[in-house]
This record gives structure tokens, sequence and C-alpha cells, in this order.
């Protein structure tokens, strides 16, 4: 390695050494840490156990998402959606067909646009089970992320009889989906919302959510103000956390979710200040409510006759152009920028992950923060690698 | 009998080897459970592969780490690195020096045994220190000074509630706390609200106090393992990391053994009907009754923080057990006179 | 304000900004002039009539068009109190690769504008931290380049 660069990786370049009380120790939580969800390396300077400056450094989980699409067609693609935000395939696949649809001006059905909802919306839920099961275990709270998995574990094996995928679903396909429902997938997934909306009130809530310690650790601690969350491209539940009425299923409405009753739930700051840990997990919670009434209603009116994939192209091409189309993932704001010259593959596509800009912000949420509360902040921010570093 | 017990050359091996033994022993069923008891709480199975109810793979888990390579890293303090290990495992090894097993029968009935308990033990903290330190690793040594911090500010509370029961028993010999609970149940200090009713108080701030001092949850930060990766034994591996590990179970036990004899009558059986069951037995089965109720509490309770544990220690603990003594020390005075 | 209403309030207060305007776009965007971005920009979100507050995106793009080798730098930019949305364009020459930093505007822009330096190799002026970000640091070249060749090594450790 050159020598300033080698210099450059171990130091980084523009964060002091000194604090007020003299000398400050070099940190590294990670790459290989329990508590960083994935291959992240934060640069901590610490003073004690105080916290005077993070930088995150990230790239280590990077497989040229981008570079692989300027070379595969967009139903190609859609297999390396499911791969950035693991944990949210599903709505990663629909951002992709969203934006693709928009481009080529594609109307889907209104069946498959239900299922969509329909699966996005189970999705979400799964994807919060894992962040806030994960959010406790790295405050040492290990059951209820066992519980979360379990639940989670309904949401997968419903999936699973679907598109035949635990993970990686690659079930939304540009103008329509891999594969319909089974005769029994409604009454599955009936049985489940029952079920869960139980499960929150009668286990996550009690054991968790208001659980004295976990309130103490979590309330008045990484303090996130509207106007620090907006200026850091912050979005999803971590916007919503710091008070902001926002959200990209309402205010820029993509699929059919302006036709069902639901309501976007934002932080309140009951436990302590407004966009504290706290707020940001209990955003979660109610939102995994908030899913489950969309998924019933969509599941109630939704159209059963017709063919999932009588729209899908045999050939996608993107018409000449470019676009910015974002929808809502359980982390926030995904957003595909396309640029297509009207051949078989895009000419560039940039990804806009709601995880790279929410981990962006940790810096400036926790200065003069204790190390335990860095793994708080970091566990609320709910950051999935794969997405960041694509 | 009485020869074997005078001659201190004889007496001495044999009980440190039975010791060895029950701490070893000690180390597989506290695992064994807590893999159980847990699997329980949470939905699972636990081990179920090796043996009925995979009874036999905590046995297999303590063969795999000691056929596993002893690595010491470069830069590392290898003489105290080595140390360290011994020293807590000496140190939690001792405590059980002093167990009243029975009426009459313990290891060493020593007239100063819960002084002696509260000094050896103390040890421990210097272990820790040790290993953090010479580990040459900033998340060790993390773990180390939390550890000792804890340590140190717990033991003032502990002692404290200790202290309210040996004035109550009038002595500090564990063997003596013991038969001064005789009688059944409603005589344990613990539970007898009628012999002194702080001495219940001074019960909640020993358990509590005693969950620090054997660093587990809720106060398990010196090796938090999602904030610190392993604490103050993150680069010990293979003999040198079951050390700690059997060091732990043992903690673990003798803390439940030092609250059964202190608060729930240790060798004394629930009614004085039962006293067909040996001492021991009963000892032994209250200690373990302490052993789940950590385990089930590690399951419930996420962790504190580092101010938020010394707050509770100083803030809380401390004054509390100090109302725990004088008012208890009155009681003794006034009441029973 | 819809995409016309918006060029033109542009327009009025900062006449050399804007260069082209695409309104048929599927998201319809603005052609700047390089110079003009380090003023724009704090205008678009300062401006209670604009009012942007949110960078949605930051792109870096290499684009071989008909004049030559260009790199783009795309901003889109939303309002959250008015709901209106802008892409802005500047294009810049792959020999001079240089534009002005909105970090300071917009703080997600310093990832974003890391990303874009990287990958294509846009040099951002008035940026507080420009370094690679998913790449390693050592790294050489712009792998989002059209002529971009992977590297044989890495280091000496072969890259297959």
């Amino acid at each position: 390695m050159h020598m300033e660069s080698r210099e450059l990786f171990l130091h980084g370049s523009r964060v002091p050494d000194t604090g007020p009380d003299g000398e400050l120790m070099t940190l590294n939580m990670g790459p290989q840490h329990p508590s960083t969800h994935g291959v992240l390396r934060l640069e901590l300077k610490t003073d004690g156990e105080e916290v005077a400056h993070i930088r995150p450094h990230i790239g280590y989980l990077h497989r040229c998402f981008e570079k692989y699409c300027e070379k595969l067609t967009p139903p190609q693609i859609v297999p390396y959606t499911d791969r950035m935000d693991y944990l949210g395939s599903m709505n990663n696949n629909l951002g992709w067909a969203v934006a693709c649809e928009r481009m080529m001006g594609l109307e889907v059905p209104e069946k498959v646009e239900y299922m969509r909802v329909i699966v996005a919306e189970l999705n979400r839920i799964a994807s919060h089970l894992v962040a806030i099961g994960t959010f406790g275990l790295d405050m040492g709270a290990l059951t209820p992320y066992f519980y979360c998995f379990r639940d989670r574990e309904m949401i997968l094996d419903i999936f699973e009889e679907i598109c035949g995928a635990r993970l990686l679903y690659n079930y939304i396909w540009v103008g329509g989906l891999s594969h319909d429902f089974l005769e029994d997938t409604d009454d599955k997934i009936l049985r489940f919302c029952d079920h869960f909306e139980k499960r929150i009130d009668n286990e996550l809530n009690p054991l968790l959510t208001f659980n004295k310690i976990f309130v103490n650790r979590s309330a008045n601690v990484g303090v996130m103000t509207p106007e620090q969350a907006w200026s850091w491209g912050v979005s999803g539940p971590s916007l919503r956390g710091s008070g902001v009425d926002f959200d990209l299923r309402r205010d820029d409405p993509y699929s059919i979710y302006d036709r069902f009753q639901w309501k976007v739930c934002v932080g309140e700051g009951l436990m302590g200040a407004v966009g504290d840990c706290w707020d940001r997990h209990w955003v979660k919670v109610l939102e995994m409510k908030e899913s489950v009434k969309i998924i019933r209603q969509a599941v109630a009116s939704r159209p059963k006759e017709g063919d999932v994939k009588e729209k899908v192209p045999a050939r996608v091409k993107l018409p000449a152009g470019e676009i910015y189309c974002r929808t809502e993932t359980p982390r926030g704001e995904l957003g595909y920028y396309i640029v297509s010259n009207g051949g078989n593959q895009p000419e560039r596509v940039k990804v806009r992950p709601p995880a790279f800009c929410n981990l962006s912000v940790i810096d400036e949420i926790s200065r003069g923060a204790l190390i335990g509360d860095v793994v708080a902040i970091l566990g609320s921010l709910d950051i999935v690698l794969g997405e960041i570093d694509r | 009998m009485d020869f074997l017990m005078g001659n201190i050359w004889l007496w001495g091996p044999i009980t440190a080897v039975v010791i060895a033994a029950v701490i070893t022993v000690n180390a597989l069923v506290s695992v064994y459970l807590e893999r159980k008891v847990s699997a329980w709480m949470q939905n699972r199975l636990g081990p179920m592969e090796n043996g009925p109810q995979g009874i036999f793979q905590t046995l297999i888990d303590a063969v795999k780490l000691i056929l596993k390579e002893d690595i010491i890293a470069r830069g590392i303090d290898r003489p105290l690195f080595k140390m360290a290990p011994y020293i807590v495992f000496g140190a939690s090894f001792a405590v059980f020096a002093v167990t009243p097993l029975a009426e009459g029968v313990s290891p060493a009935d020593l007239d100063v045994g819960v002084f002696y308990v509260l000094a050896i033990s103390s040890f421990v903290a210097v272990g820790i220190m040790m290993a953090g330190w010479s580990s040459n690793n900033k998340w060790s040594l993390y773990g180390a000074l939390r550890g000792v911090a804890q340590a140190v500010s717990y033991e003032v509370p502990l002692s404290l509630a200790v202290l309210t029961v040996v004035m109550a028993a009038g002595s500090m010999s564990l063997q003596t706390v013991c038969v001064e609970q005789g009688g059944g149940f409603w005589n344990w200090n613990g539970l007898a609200l009628h012999k002194n009713p702080f001495l219940v108080g001074s019960f909640l701030i020993y358990f509590i106090a005693s969950l620090a001092e054997v660093n587990r949850t809720p106060f398990d930060l010196p090796e938090a393992e999602s904030e610190l990766v392993g604490g103050y034994h993150t680069e010990y591996s293979g003999m040198r990391f079951a050390l700690f590990f059997l060091a732990e179970y043992a903690n673990m036990l003798a803390a439940g053994i030092l609250a059964s004899v202190l608060f729930l009558g240790g060798w004394q059986p629930l009614l004085p009907a039962l006293d067909f069951v040996p001492g021991p037995l009963w000892l032994f089965g209250k200690a373990y009754f302490f052993v789940v109720l950590q385990i089930w509490i590690r399951m419930t309770l996420p962790r504190l923080r580092v101010d938020q544990l010394m707050y509770v220690c100083w803030k809380v603990l401390v004054p509390g057990a100090l109302a725990m003594l004088v008012l208890g020390g009155l009681w003794q005075l006034m009441i029973k006179g | 304000m819809d995409f016309a209403a918006l060029v033109q309030h542009l327009r009025a207060a900062l006449p050399e900004a804007v260069l082209e305007e695409h309104p048929e776009a599927f998201s319809p965007w603005i052609l700047v002039r390089r110079e003009a971005l380090a003023e724009l920009a704090p205008l678009l979100r300062d401006d209670p009539a604009l009012d942007f507050n949110q960078l949605m995106c930051l792109s870096g793009a290499h684009a071989p068009g008909p004049e030559g080798e260009r790199l783009w730098s795309v901003l889109h930019l939303y309002s959250t109190r008015h709901g209106h949305k802008l892409g802005l364009k500047v294009v810049l020459d792959v020999a001079d690769p240089a534009c002005p930093s909105v970090a300071g505007v917009w703080a997600t822009a310093d990832w974003h504008e890391r990303e874009a330096y990287d990958m294509v190799g846009i040099t951002y002026t008035g940026h507080p931290d420009l370094r690679r970000i998913l790449c390693p640091d050592d790294w050489q070249g712009h792998p989002l380049r059209k002529d971009y060749v992977a590297p044989a090594t890495y280091n000496g450790m072969p890259l297959d």
C-alpha cells in the first residue's frame, strides 16, 4: 500500500486526535464486531467511555451492483436488487419494478397491485421484526430477539410457499409477479395477522418497549432533530421518529397505497426527547400495526381472478430518458436513478439506499455519547450493510 | 473421623479435590441448565443432539475447549496474561472452602467465614484487571476497567447487606448463621419478618448486588458481548478461556450458596419434619434456585449502561443497605433487646 | 409550483444559472452552469418559494455522448412543504472534473459526493472530506467510467 494512503487508512484524515481533556483514543468498532449489523467499521475517538467523534468506514460489502446493472437487462437486475437490502427484498423488487414501469408507461393489473402491496407490507413487518429484535440484542435483551424471529418465521413460511425463497425472493417482476398466491395463502396471511397483533401488545411491548431498563437505555439517547434529519437525508422510521409526519406511501404515492385506510406514525417523545432511540423504536412498533391494517384491507378487497404474468413484457426495453423514482422500504426512501439510452441495458443506475443516508448522520447524533449508547444508536438507525455498500 | 478432620494435611487436599470436582461438574450442569432454561423461555429446544435431551452437549463442548489451541497473540504481556485466569479461578475456588454443608460439617469452619468470603472474592477483580491489561486489546481494557469499577462499587452494598445478617446472628461464622435459622422456613433470615423485618430488605439488596459481583445481566458490562465483543477475556482461547468460564459459573453458584446460607437457612430443611433429607441437598437445591433465578433474569432484562450501573449502586443500593443496617440494628437493640 | 414555474422563478433569480430545461423527461430536470451551482444551491434551499429541504439523491454518471466524454453530477431535490421536485444536472468535461460541492447546503451530499468521486471521479471543490467511500482508499481508477478496465491485481493480490 502507498505510504500516504496507508496513513489515511489507519488514522483517517480530518478528525482531531485531541479533545478538551487531552489526547483521544482511537477505537475501531468493526469490521468484526457483534453490533455493527454486518461488516461496518466505526472509527471511534473516545475519551474514556465517552465518544467524541465517529467516522464510519463502509464498502466492505461492495458488490458492484451499479456496475452490473450496466451489463444486464431490467428483468435480470431484479434478483440483484434482492441482495441490496436483504431484509426487505420485496420492497427493493417493488421499487425497481415501479421505476421501470413508470419509464415504460406500463399499467399492471389490479390483482398484481394488491398482491404487491400485501407482500411488501408483510416484508416490512418481517424487516421491522429483525430491526427490533437486534436492537434489543444490542442492549443485552436476548429473549425479544427470539420472539421476533419466531413471528418473522411465519412470514417467511408464507413467502416460501408463494415464491420458493425465504430471503431473496425475486418475486416482483417488471410488469407482474413471478407466481400467483396459492389457494390458502390469504387464510394464512389473515391467521398471521390475528396472531401477530396480539403478540405485539402481549409480548413485545411489555418485555421490551416498556421495560424500564430498555427505556432508560434508549430514551434521550441519540436525539435527532427534524432539521438534522432532513439535512442528512434521513428517511423512513428514523425520520418519523424525529416527529416528522412524512411517508412516501402517502406523500409521494406509488402502487395503490392511496386506497387504504392507515396512518403515518411519528415519534412523540413519550419517554424522553422527540427523536431519541426509543422514538425510532416506537415508530417501528406502531408501523407494524399499521402494516397489518393495510394487509387486512388488501386481502379483503383484492381481486382473485386473472394471471399475474399477463402484462410481463416478453422483452423489457427502457425508453431513452432518465428517471428518479423512489419508494418507501422498511428503512426509508429507496431511490433508483435510471438513465437509459433506449438500449437493452440501462446506461447508468444509481441507487439511493435509505440506510446509506441514515448511517451518515451517526457522527452528528452521537457526539458525547457513551460506547454503550453508540451501539444503541446504531441499532435504532436500523442499517443493512448490503444496501449501504451495494 | 476426628483423626481425619483434625489432620489438615490429609483433610486439606481431599477437600480441594472435592471442591474442584464440584466446580467442574457445576459448570457442566449450569451451562446445560442455562442453555435449556433459556431455550424453554425462548420457544427453542436448546441442545438436543448428544445424549437424551442433549445432556452430553456441554461435556463435549468442554472437551473441545480443552483441545483447542492456546493462542497467545503478539504484543501480549505474557506472564500477566498467563497468570490472570488462575487468579480468577483460584479466587472463585477458595470461596467454597467455608461452605457449611450440614450441621457441624464444613470444609473449614472459620470464625470469620463471612469476612473471608468477601475478602477472597475480591481477588477476582485483580485477575480481571490483569487479564484486561495484559491482553493489549482496547476492548479487553474497557472490559477490565468496567469490571473492576463494578466489583469495587458493588462490594459496598453487598458487604453492608451481609453485615445486617452478621449483626442479627451475632457471629461471622457461616455455620452459626445457619444454625441460627433452624426450625422451619419462617425462621430463615430472608423470610423472617418476625425476627427482623429489615433482613428482607437486605436480602433483596444482597441479591441485586451479587448479580453485579458475578457479572450477570443486567450488570454484565465487563463482558457485554454486544458492546465490548468479549470484554476482558476477548483474547483468551482454549484452556485459559475455559478457566474463566469455570470461574464464572463457580461464582454464580457461590453467590447462590452464600445467598442461601445467609438468607434462606443454608442446609436447614424447609420444615423441621423434613430433616431426613441431607443438608447438602437442601443447600445445593437452594443454591441452584438462585442460579436459575440468575438465568431467568438474564433472559428477561437488557443491560444497564455504565453510568446507570454506578447510579444504581451508589444512589440506590448503598443508601438502601445503610438504612437496612441502621434500622435492623435498632430493631435488634430495641425489640429483641 | 410546477416545473415551468420553478424554472421561471430560477431564471428570474439567477439569470445565468439555467442553461437548458427538460420538462419532457420522466423526471424533469434542468441543466445548470457549473460555476452557478455554488450560488444556486443555497437559494434552492432557503428561498421560501422553493424550499427544497431534501436532497433526495446525488448521482455521478459517466456518459459518452455525441459531444464527447462527459461526466454528470445530478441532484434530485424535493420540497416537503410544497411537494415539488426538481432535477439539476451539471455536465463536466472528463479532463476538468471539478464541480462545486453542495455538502455545506445539504449535509447528505457529503457521502453522495464521495461516492460520485469514488465511482466516476468527479472532484467536488469545497467538500469537507473528499475520500473514496466504497472502494479502498488506495484503489486506482474510477469503476463506473465507461472506459474503466478492472485491474488484474490489487496490492499484489490477484483479482479474478
